[in-house]
């Protein structure tokens, strides 16, 4: 708990950097994050991903890197096997019958598809956000925070106070201090997400997997979450598939660009947001970013 | 917001109602084909209520149509004979449910008094007058038989349904298969089954686990099948939740989805209980049917509302038909309670308390 404080700190100084819009600023903030120039180390590596729904490639040798602390977005046209990709990371893929897969996935240098790797210790390291705000309906604001110790059966010392850094670090504390034993679906959307990104925090994740987290909110809840995010990525690796190019551009540090050309789903491009975003190598992303097809 | 400007004013209007025209209109036709549907069976040899719907529903069909032609043309008309034939499709099926309801409450309300419901039949016979003994006994014995058969029958049911719908093994598709042709068992092949593998190898008697034992073979399609619509309703998305927390399935299972279906269960588990409520034939095999209170449900004959209306029946004299009655209105009383409750848990939103 005690280390925390200055992370936090060092997470609002960022914060206020990336909203600044200029892309000089943008640029700087890589300056500092390049890996390996830190204390920054390579979290998680996907190695060679492949994967298949029953006889159909729907994703084609993808290998990417994402850095501790950063927060990577993931574009590309509908179709493209990015939120297949996102969902390899955390073995939600094999959920979906006929799934199948291959390569490596590798946390903390560990290969999380290893023959007997308990797979709800990888779940708990990689949390998830999904698309449509989800809290479990059946529980108050309270318990949908605390779900994840009730299902992974963890035990922590201080309920109360695990419950209000999650709701703060989701930048929900202050809406529902008030109300934290009345059902969640009484939230607005917005709130609802933030709910469930307090939810995924409460089980202290390493990485968090966001797919599409404000296609279902409207502008002003969007702009919430994104301000959460921003304050997040300093203490969470943060993987977000979007179709919003302006969410990518004003939230990720890095973006990679995915294509399908009626084949299985491949990677184009990585890059530093600012380099895809102003001067991407390859024409195919620039004719995406720029809003020429997709 | 009252600081904006001064609300404009307007009344509130229904320019798609029926005109008084149009009323009129629907009058003259329906009065038209109550006059021919008389008329018909006065001057044909055509007799009896029967006669008199059937002619009713076609003339009202076609003069409703020939109306629509006239005033709006062909697709009107087809569609004011579409509405029709669905209307009659409606009093067709709901005309025998209230003439049973009438007929019960007509027949049965004069067999009901206070006693019924304080005392039994242990000194009465069936030919006594109707005021005399009563109904406790049967009660007891229903509910005893049908709270075993829930005890039996709902975590089974429950639990195949979440092997249905959760783990989705290799035999999902043959025990889906099971479910459904189970809950097309006839209550008497349930009853001879209990009677061949229970009661002539082992007991040798009667007595009330028997009853439910058949009961619940009867009730577990209606739980599983229920159950199973119920998980089904439960977004996926819930299910990856608990799973992405670091949940196992069983924990996944245990903590998000049932709970977010429980008014549902809780529904599927009345129902089941509606079901077989009022199922006489294992019951007339397995429990017998004393007319004494019996609170052992492991020794001893076990009387049950359908028993009572059954051997009402076969005393046959007025006294004991008034009886039968009775009992059947207040067996009807109990099922449609349990209909009604199992409604109003199930339309209750998921997750709600």
């Amino acid at each position: 708990m005690s280390n925390v404080e200055p992370e936090k700190n060092e997470g609002e100084k960022m914060e206020t950097t990336s909203r600044s819009n200029s892309l000089a600023d943008i640029a700087a903030l890589h300056a500092e994050k390049k890996p390996g120039s830190q204390a920054l180390g390579v979290g998680l590596e996907a190695r060679g991903i492949h994967a298949w729904f029953g006889q159909k490639h729907v994703l084609a040798d993808v290998s990417l890197d994402f850095w501790s602390g950063t927060v990577t977005a993931l574009i590309g046209p509908s179709g493209c096997g990015k939120s297949t990709f996102l969902r390899t990371l955390n073995r939600m893929h094999e959920f979906i019958p006929g799934a199948a897969m291959a390569g490596e996935v590798l946390l903390n240098g560990e290969d999380i598809y290893a023959h007997g790797v308990d797979v709800t210790k990888i779940r708990l390291k990689v949390g998830m956000v999904f698309q449509k705000p989800n809290p479990f309906p059946s529980m108050t604001i309270a318990e949908n925070v605390l779900a994840g110790l009730k299902l992974a059966q963890l035990k922590t010392e201080n309920k109360d106070d695990l419950l209000e850094e999650c709701l703060e670090r989701a930048g929900l504390w202050s809406e529902v201090k008030d109300r934290l034993n009345t059902h969640g679906g009484a939230l607005s959307g917005g709130q609802q997400q933030r709910l469930c990104i307090a939810r995924a925090l409460a089980v202290r994740p390493q990485v968090l997997l966001m797919d599409e987290p404000c296609s279902a909110l409207d502008p002003g809840s969007t702009l919430r979450i994104e301000e959460t995010i921003g304050q997040l990525s300093s203490s969470v690796t943060i993987i977000i598939v979007t179709h919003n190019m302006q969410q990518a551009a004003r939230v990720s540090d890095y973006t990679a660009f995915f294509l399908s050309d009626g084949g299985p789903g491949q990677m184009v491009e990585v890059g530093s947001t600012n380099e895809i975003f102003s001067r991407p190598k390859d024409q195919r992303t620039e004719n995406y970013v720029t809003g020429r097809f997709g | 917001m009252s600081n904006i400007s001064p609300v404009p004013q307007a009344t509130p209007r229904k320019p798609w109602s029926a005109t008084p025209r149009d009323r009129l209109n629907t009058g003259l036709v329906l009065a038209s084909a109550i006059l021919l549907s008389f008329a018909v069976v006065a001057v044909t040899p055509l007799k009896g209520k029967l006669a008199y719907f059937a002619i009713f529903f076609l003339a009202y069909l076609t003069l409703e149509f020939i109306v629509s032609f006239v005033k709006a043309g062909r697709p009107a008309a087809v569609d004011s004979l579409f509405k029709g034939l669905v209307t009659m499709a409606i009093a067709a099926a709901v005309t025998p449910i209230v003439s049973i309801l009438v007929t019960v409450w007509i027949r049965g309300h004069k067999g009901l008094h206070l006693s019924l419901f304080t005392t039994d039949m242990r000194s009465n016979s069936f030919t006594d007058p109707v005021s005399q003994g009563g109904i406790v006994h049967a009660i007891v014995g229903t509910f005893l038989l049908v709270i075993f058969a829930m005890v039996i029958s709902v975590p089974i049911g429950i639990l195949t349904a979440i092997y249905l719908t959760e783990i989705r093994g290799r035999f999902t598709r043959p025990i889906e298969f099971l479910v459904q042709a189970m809950s097309g068992v006839p209550s008497i092949v349930a009853g001879l089954f209990i009677y061949a593998a229970i009661l002539v190898p082992l007991t040798k008697t009667v007595n009330g686990i028997q009853g439910s034992l058949a009961l619940a073979i009867l009730m577990i399609p209606t739980v599983a099948r229920t159950s199973q619509e119920v998980l089904k309703l439960i977004p996926g998305d819930l299910r990856e939740a608990g799973l992405a927390l670091g949940g196992t399935q069983w924990r996944s299972v245990a903590i998000v989805v049932v709970p977010a279906a429980r008014s549902g269960l809780i529904t599927a588990m009345i129902l089941g209980v509606a079901r077989v409520a009022g199922e006489t034939a294992p019951i007339l095999l397995l429990t017998g049917g004393s007319g004494a209170k019996n609170y052992n449900m492991f020794s001893g004959s076990m009387g049950s509302l359908p028993n009572y209306v059954w051997q009402s029946f076969s005393a046959g004299t007025p006294e004991a038909i008034t009886r039968a009655w009775a009992g059947i209105l207040v067996l009807l009383v109990i099922v449609i309670a349990l209909f009604a409750t199992a409604r109003t848990l199930g339309n209750r939103k998921v997750g709600a308390n």
